[in-house]
């Protein structure tokens, strides 16, 4: 059963075409990995499907289980479960961690026409949560991001999608600027909310990363298009050969093929 | 990039949902001030001659004063024989109870959630109302007696206090203060009076609520607030006026003095009218605020929301003469539209180890201007004075602008000074970040200006904090309101 669904997707920033042409579909229960050299259009592509307004989307559509996604804000994405784990999570001085979350998770709810969690619950949810992701209770009361180490950001993005409990999980870049021990605790949070039909676009410049996260399908993007496809060997070959056999084949392509 | 700004500036527009006019015959003397005027508004009031006295005093001195033109706010000359000096419900300017007061100046309280029946009142709140020129009614007002405390209106305390009022009034803003304090001076009609005896906590929050209602009409109030030694209150202060397009002028006096070892608190939750998306009409706020800590370990602390006004021109400030007396100023400042605010605090430390702490949060949205304006000075004998300063600003939008005038002066060696500032922009990307969470962009910036505010807010006490948080969530959501 396919989740979502992208078509033949064109998207500029500042008239500067990046996206020129995807067509990916990933089917519920599934983890995709998008590989590719910087300047690709990875991140680009994650920004897009989560809805940043920088972004123009110039052709093609983006269906997520059967609706319009490029029809709604982004706030409508987030609550129908689609859920971005950022590459520079943002800080919110001033705002708690947990403050931060309780109101994320009650628009969720309601969206999904759920009754508001009461305090009680909320923290009983969020500690189990913690528990999951290996998170630092001290995390939670200190303003969102402010002050974290790189990996404890990248830890809270992983801990947001544990009480959030998204169907569609973007990962923009989550291993970047993490060390060997960080990486395994982000790998290990994400590998355990890999269940049921939730499903996982991994975005990742390193084959490191697809180590602990072991995808179904691995796409190469260059200069803005998927080259390539294949299973999880494919990360590997990039691992041992590099880009540059493949952005060769690319700059070979005609445009518009 | 461009759309999203514009949502923010969006977001930054309002309604301004207490600009109704109450319909109630008034009495009010013609346009225009000269020592007539003086002498019919102290005579209408039956003051005593050491009032009117003094009011003279000051009306004399006026017109030996020009306006001050140092602050960073621009605004056509006011043409001060325009003015209303005295407008007063018609019926029972003097209410002996409240049933004596006009219901549709009770309604007015009620539609601005001040209901001034005790019975229906937070219990742990005590009001006193000023409707225009005077005060229409204070609540609690026995239970206080009880305890030896006097809250009551000016005018009151002037008949039934003369000794006190004669003690303090001028003691901390002289008449000869400034600009707009002594005009204040001269023409002030009525405002709050609070005595707490030595040793005696206050048992609940005071309270005055300022409304504007007649046209043309300034209100020209003034608020004297005794703590006596070892005594402890907390004041709350709110207004709000009808929407009108000329602009209308509110030059107010308030006086703390704090003996040794008392406390007081002194928090404004301030939303008058601030004029039209244009920047038409609104309140001219030209508020003199000051405290002095007279005798060893007094602390007087200032919070402020300040969220509404045209213009507003204020520097609550603090005379830290006695030892190790506490000096306090929080402060929240919005400034939206057309607004302008020129506001800060000058904490003065005279006697030894005394303390201050500034903080200031600016937030700038639409066309707004908003300045910090601080002094900090330090005496000669302030051995082992203590300052911190904090201010932030803030700003949504491209079209608002923020400054911050420091003035430090330091005369004694052992003095410690911290001074610390910054300024942000609501970004985009926060928003975002927000939005990627399931929360509305009405709801982020809510949010993201709450927790820039947070060190402000939870100075205020519980009830107000909520109030505060409320309205500038309102003043700064679209939608809501």
């Amino acid at each position: 059963m396919t989740m979502l669904e992208i078509k033949n997707l064109h998207a500029a920033v500042e008239g500067k075409e990046i996206l020129r042409g995807i067509d990916l579909e990933i089917a519920r229960g599934e983890t995709h990995a998008i590989m590719g050299p910087n300047g690709s259009g990875k991140s680009t592509l994650a920004r897009v499907l989560a809805g940043q307004e920088a972004y123009e989307v110039t052709a093609g559509e983006v269906l997520y289980e059967g609706k319009d996604l490029l029809a709604m804000d982004p706030e409508e994405r987030a609550r129908e479960g689609v859920f971005m784990a950022f590459q520079y999570p943002v800080e919110i001085p001033g705002v708690s961690n947990t403050y931060f979350l309780k109101a994320a998770l009650n628009a969720v709810r309601k969206h999904r026409g759920l009754p508001e969690l009461s305090a009680l619950d909320f923290l009983k949810l969020v500690r189990e949560k913690m528990k999951l992701v290996q998170m630092e209770e001290t995390l939670l009361n200190r303003p969102v991001n402010e002050g974290f180490s790189g990996g404890e950001k990248k830890r809270n993005e992983i801990f947001h999608m544990a009480v959030l409990e998204p169907r569609l999980a973007i990962l923009d870049e989550t291993d970047s600027g993490l060390d060997i021990d960080a990486l395994r605790i982000v790998a290990d949070g994400v590998n355990v909310l890999r269940q049921g039909e939730r499903a996982f676009l991994v975005i990742t410049h390193y084959q490191r990363l697809l180590n602990y996260i072991i995808p179904d399908r691995v796409h190469v993007l260059v200069d803005g298009r998927i080259v390539r496809s294949g299973g999880k060997e494919l990360a590997l070959e990039l691992e041992s050969r590099g880009y540059s056999w493949l952005e060769a084949a690319a700059a070979a392509q005609p445009v518009g093929a | 990039m461009q759309t999203s700004t514009q949502t923010i500036e969006q977001l930054a527009r309002q309604d301004y949902k207490f600009g109704f006019v109450t319909d109630v015959e008034q009495e009010s003397l013609p346009p225009g001030l000269d020592e007539q005027v003086v002498r019919a508004i102290s005579q209408k009031k039956e003051e005593p001659e050491w009032m009117l006295e003094w009011r003279l005093r000051a009306y004399r001195h006026w017109l030996t004063m020009t306006e001050p033109t140092w602050a960073n706010i621009h605004y056509p000359p006011i043409d001060y024989q325009s003015i209303v000096y005295y407008a007063a419900p018609r019926s029972n300017a003097n209410p002996k109870s409240l049933d004596e007061v006009d219901p549709e100046i009770l309604k007015t309280y009620e539609k601005l959630g001040i209901p001034l029946r005790e019975r229906e009142l937070l219990a742990g709140v005590a009001v006193d109302a000023v409707f225009d020129s005077v005060s229409v009614g204070t609540t609690f007002k026995e239970k206080l007696a009880e305890l030896g405390i006097i809250f009551c209106s000016f005018s009151e305390a002037v008949k039934n206090h003369p000794d006190l009022v004669q003690e303090y009034l001028g003691s901390v803003v002289p008449y000869s203060d400034n600009f707009f304090a002594t005009l204040n001076s001269a023409v002030f009609s009525d405002g709050s009076f609070v005595y707490v005896p030595k040793g005696v906590r206050c048992p609940m929050e005071l309270s005055t609520y300022f409304r504007i209602n007649a046209r043309k009409s300034g209100q020209f109030e003034r608020t004297l607030i005794i703590a006596d030694e070892g005594a402890y209150v907390s004041y709350l202060e709110g207004c709000t006026a009808p929407m009108r397009d000329e602009n209308q002028l509110h030059a107010a006096v308030v006086e703390l003095i704090a003996r040794a070892g008392a406390t007081i608190k002194y928090s404004t939750v301030q939303n008058w009218y601030p004029g039209d998306e244009n920047g038409k009409g609104g309140i001219y706020n030209f508020v003199t605020k000051r405290g002095k800590c007279d005798g060893a370990g007094a602390k007087i602390s200032w919070t402020q929301v300040e969220t509404g006004s045209a213009i507003t021109w204020k520097y609550p400030s603090v005379i830290l003469k006695g030892d190790n007396s506490v000096g306090e100023f929080y402060s929240v400042a919005l400034t939206k539209g057309y607004q302008q605010a020129d506001t800060g605090t000058k904490m003065i430390h005279i006697g030894k180890n005394t303390r201050s702490t500034i903080v200031s949060k600016g937030i700038s949205a639409g066309h707004g201007q908003n300045t910090y304006r601080g002094a900090v000075r330090i005496l000669k004998g302030a051995d082992n004075a203590r300052n911190f300063s904090q201010c932030d600003s803030m700003l949504i939008g491209d079209q608002c602008g923020a400054h911050t005038f420091p003035y430090i002066d330091v005369q004694n060696p052992l003095a410690q000074m911290e001074h610390e500032a910054s300024t942000s922009k609501i970004g985009e990307d926060q928003i975002f970040y927000c939005n990627q969470r399931g929360i509305s962009t009405e709801d982020a910036v809510s949010m993201i200006v709450n927790g820039f505010c947070k060190e402000v807010f939870r100075e205020l006490p519980m009830e107000f904090a909520v109030e505060a948080q409320k309205l500038l969530a309102i003043n700064l959501e679209g939608s809501v309101g």
